[in-house]
């Protein structure tokens, strides 16, 4: 750097950290440059998601009846649990971001250690409720008996379902596409969130983040709230806004 | 904080853990609150009761676990640009698939 303006500012330029990038004059203009980055990653991850819940929307008005029918077979109780566990890995995630800020490295291994636990539970829990699916029948394509909606059989403790017309129960099966088509990729999102996180995790052993080159950990915590975003939508959707009908 | 960003001013926000505790914990009080909602009998209004609640959180999740309320404007443009391009989408759509069967009454 030479430029007459640059002499000016008594070599400014030369006390930047090491991994700041030449290209870019300021250290919070390579951060901005980042962030931007990730959010524009993002909008197209909201285009994607948005496909699947616009295609939801429209076959919900469509096959009304099976739509109610098929929610009422997801587990409140453990949605609202992953639900809870989910919020609170977003928590621990916000908070490795502040450890990295700060530079507090065990603090930031902490961190990411519990939100790869609290990962690990919400999968768990999601796959005990795809294995409940399994055992009723209720897998489109691989494992699929649209009677069990004809003939709802009457679940202990439970009001017994009416049954519905055989070519509404056979729309179900709809239902439960988007279903796993939609907790499938939301989950595609956290396996591969997890992976990020244990390559973060060995960097933070390794002492990575400790000189403030955190970027790597600032977006990967707006991915991993952009999936918490995705599932507090999923949510509703799918277990809470047919309990009455 | 190193020197070189102090010089320029622009220092960068760091949200504090009190701030994250806060919202963690309104999240937390929401999805209560919308399990509950889904329990009462509100007709049409349970869907836009649920709705309503996850765009709040969401909302939440964005303006603070994502930093955005203390962002720069082209951040907050771009969430926000974002966020109208995929309602004029959804919203198209929706008006297409209810306005079909208009007239063949």
């Amino acid at each position: 750097m030479d430029s007459p303006t640059v002499a000016v500012h008594e070599g400014a330029h030369h006390e930047h950290p090491s991994y700041q990038r030449h290209h870019f004059v300021t250290m919070d203009q390579q951060r901005e440059s980042a962030s931007f980055g990730m959010w524009l990653f993002l909008l197209t991850e909201i285009m994607f998601f948005g496909g699947m819940f616009t295609a939801y929307l429209i076959y919900r008005n469509w096959y009304y009846p099976a739509f109610v029918a098929g929610s009422h077979t997801l587990s409140i109780v453990l949605g609202t649990t992953n639900t809870a566990v989910l919020i609170t890995s977003s928590f621990t995630m916000a908070m490795g971001v502040w450890c990295a800020e700060t530079r507090k490295r065990s603090g930031l291994i902490l961190s990411i250690l519990l939100t790869l636990v609290l990962g690990l539970v919400f999968l768990g829990i999601k796959s005990v409720e795809y294995h409940e699916k399994w055992v009723q029948h209720h897998v489109p394509g691989l494992r699929f008996d649209a009677m069990t909606f004809v003939h709802p059989k009457a679940e202990p403790g439970q009001p017994v379902e009416p049954g519905l017309p055989l070519d509404m129960a056979q729309h179900t099966e709809i239902y439960f596409s988007l279903y796993f088509a939609m907790t499938g990729m939301h989950a595609l999102h956290m396996i591969i969130g997890m992976g990020l996180l244990i390559f973060m995790l060995i960097k933070a052993v390794q002492g990575a983040y400790d000189e403030g080159n955190i970027a790597f950990v600032e977006n990967f915590g707006l991915y991993w709230h952009f999936v918490d975003i995705v599932w507090i939508f999923l949510f509703p959707l799918l277990y809470l806004i047919s309990r009455h009908q | 904080m190193s020197e070189m960003e102090a010089k320029h001013g622009e220092e960068h926000h760091i949200v504090s853990p009190k701030i994250y505790v806060l919202i963690a914990l309104t999240l937390l009080i929401c999805t209560a609150l919308t399990v509950g909602a889904s329990y009462l009998e509100l007709g049409p209004w349970n869907a836009v009761v649920a709705l309503g609640i996850a765009v709040f959180k969401a909302t939440l999740v964005v303006l603070f676990f994502m930093h955005i309320k203390y962002s720069s404007k082209l951040m907050k443009l771009t969430v926000g640009a974002g966020l109208f391009t995929f309602l004029a989408l959804v919203c198209m759509s929706m008006s297409d698939y209810i306005s079909r069967a208009w007239g063949s009454f």
